[in-house]
């Protein structure tokens, strides 16, 4: 049986965002390797303690996190452009927007795309609160979160049992929990630290500033955030993967999905 | 299709995206269109942000141990040195352009004018920030000696530093320029300005990012457009780099 799914506003913000998200990461991902540290608190420069670091020495390129140090050479700190030459700089070429150091270029790319990013967002959040996609489809139920019910979606999902039938229609716990903290967590939370990181806005939202904790540690949530959305997308495309390609793509390109029939 | 195929053909395209994408970055139209966002960022700032909301100012506890030096440390212009020579005794600070009176003031005219103390944070284009003690004149002070003319819309700061023999400059509007926050700074945790901080004097904006506060000031001058000075962009990094003029995000 095929059935509408995704309603054209879902679908719209969707692929806007897969196109808006990458350009933010990946120029994100520059301007970090402008000054490659973090620090917590209200300032953060060379001679202050980083909590976490990304570099090359004479052993290669690393990661520092708290003092643990992991070996990275040929991925992070230090790898080979298309040239194959030798660079020192955080991220590689290939995650990164331009592909060679330009911070103003990625800054344009990156302030720009944060337009496409934030105001359709906001449209989507009215959307599905007033039409009540948020209440019906995202909100977690008391019942779904309690332990032994999110330990058993777990185990169906590390067993790749995926629902069928009309059950398939409706977000399992750990889907309602990871699109709800992307929605309404991540984003909003990426979207705020970074304007935290304006000194413009800064003067504007003071209180804001100071329960982040401060610039730095707006920076470092930033980051945080970001990598969790990273995360996120490499899990969502798995799983997209797993439960049938063909029939995903199609409930998020025209709406129409087909439910999926019993387990032989 | 087999999963081989379809990773050749996912890391292909991944390789022509990125292709793709430093094309579209070096296009002047894509470049243009992506501008377009620093003037909302301007105007929307300008729109939200009170015109005399100050920056976060912050205790003596708060002060970064080590207050870093950025861009350069050490002028090479012969003038600057000879001043520096002497102790800037014979440094003038000039406010000329679009102002009723010329000056030229003296570090002891600079300093005998009310002075403001701020903690304030430093934060770089790069992403790092620093927080220290300013003492100096506010810009409002000097611009009402000198008295704007009527057509005035820009304050350019020239300096005696130079990259690659192109000079120094940076540029702020009106708002900016008349913010109780903004001034021109000859002390630094509570010493004289050191050089690589910018001696004998510096801008503080404290609403942008770091490349905007101009030091070793020379001269001052108002202006009515940008666009015949060096570049034309408003600032040696707006200039050379494609640095966004208005650092307030």
């Amino acid at each position: 049986m095929v059935v509408t799914r995704h309603r054209w506003p879902t679908r719209v913000w969707h692929w806007l965002n897969a196109l808006t998200v990458f350009v933010m990461l990946m120029s994100g991902l520059m301007i970090f390797n402008a000054h490659p540290r973090l620090y917590w608190g209200r300032y953060g420069a060379n001679f202050d303690h980083a909590w976490l670091q990304i570099g090359a020495d004479s052993r290669g390129g690393f990661v520092n996190v708290e003092g643990l140090r992991v070996p990275t050479t040929g991925v992070l700190g230090q790898w080979h452009d298309r040239s194959g030459a030798v660079q020192t700089r955080a991220f590689p070429w290939w995650a990164t927007i331009p592909s060679h150091y330009d911070l103003a270029g990625s800054r344009r790319w990156h302030l720009a795309f944060a337009w496409l990013l934030v105001v359709p967002g906001l449209l989507y959040w009215l959307w599905s609160f007033a039409r009540g996609h948020f209440c019906r489809d995202l909100l977690p139920r008391a019942a779904e979160l309690r332990p032994s019910h999110v330990w058993q979606d777990v185990k169906d999902h590390a067993r790749l049992r995926f629902p069928t039938g009309a059950a398939a229609l409706r977000y399992n716990i750990l889907q309602k929990l990871s699109y709800f903290g992307v929605i309404f967590v991540a984003l909003p939370l990426l979207v705020l630290t970074g304007l935290m990181m304006s000194p413009g806005m800064d003067a504007a939202l003071p209180w804001l500033l100071a329960l982040m904790g401060g610039r730095q540690s707006a920076r470092s949530i930033h980051f945080v955030c970001a990598v969790a959305i990273a995360a996120f997308i490499a899990v969502h495309i798995l799983m997209v993967l797993l439960a049938g390609p063909r029939n995903e793509l199609r409930s998020i390109v025209t709406g129409r999905y087909r439910l999926p029939g019993r387990r032989a | 299709m087999t999963l081989v195929s379809r990773r050749t053909l996912m890391t292909g395209s991944a390789g022509l995206l990125l292709a793709g994408c430093d094309r579209i970055n070096s296009s002047p139209s894509v470049t243009h269109t992506l501008d377009l966002a620093e003037g909302l960022a301007y105007r929307t700032q300008r729109l939200i942000v009170g015109r005399e909301a100050l920056a976060p100012e912050y205790g003596v506890g708060d002060l970064s141990p080590v207050f870093r030096s950025n861009g350069n440390a050490l002028p090479r212009s012969p003038i600057w040195q000879g001043l520096a020579a002497s102790g800037f005794r014979d440094w003038r600070l000039r406010v000329d352009g679009l102002v009723r009176r010329r000056l030229a003031l003296s570090h002891g005219q600079l300093r005998a004018l009310p002075r403001r103390t701020q903690i304030t944070r430093h934060d770089c284009v790069e992403g790092w920030s620093a927080i220290g003690q300013w003492t100096g004149v506010q810009l409002s002070l000097v611009l009402a000696l000198a008295g704007l003319a009527r057509d005035a819309r820009y304050i350019v700061f020239h300096c005696f530093d130079d990259f690659s023999g192109t000079p120094y400059y940076e540029s702020i509007d009106l708002v900016d320029a008349f913010h109780p926050q903004t001034i021109l700074a000859y002390g630094l945790n509570g010493k004289p300005l050191p050089i690589q901080n910018g001696a004998p004097l510096r801008l503080r904006v404290e609403r942008q990012l770091g490349y905007k506060h101009a030091k070793f000031l020379d001269r001052i001058e108002a202006v009515a457009s940008l666009k015949d000075i060096a570049g034309g962009k408003g600032g040696f990094w707006e200039d050379v780099t494609g640095y966004e003029w208005y650092a307030g995000i």
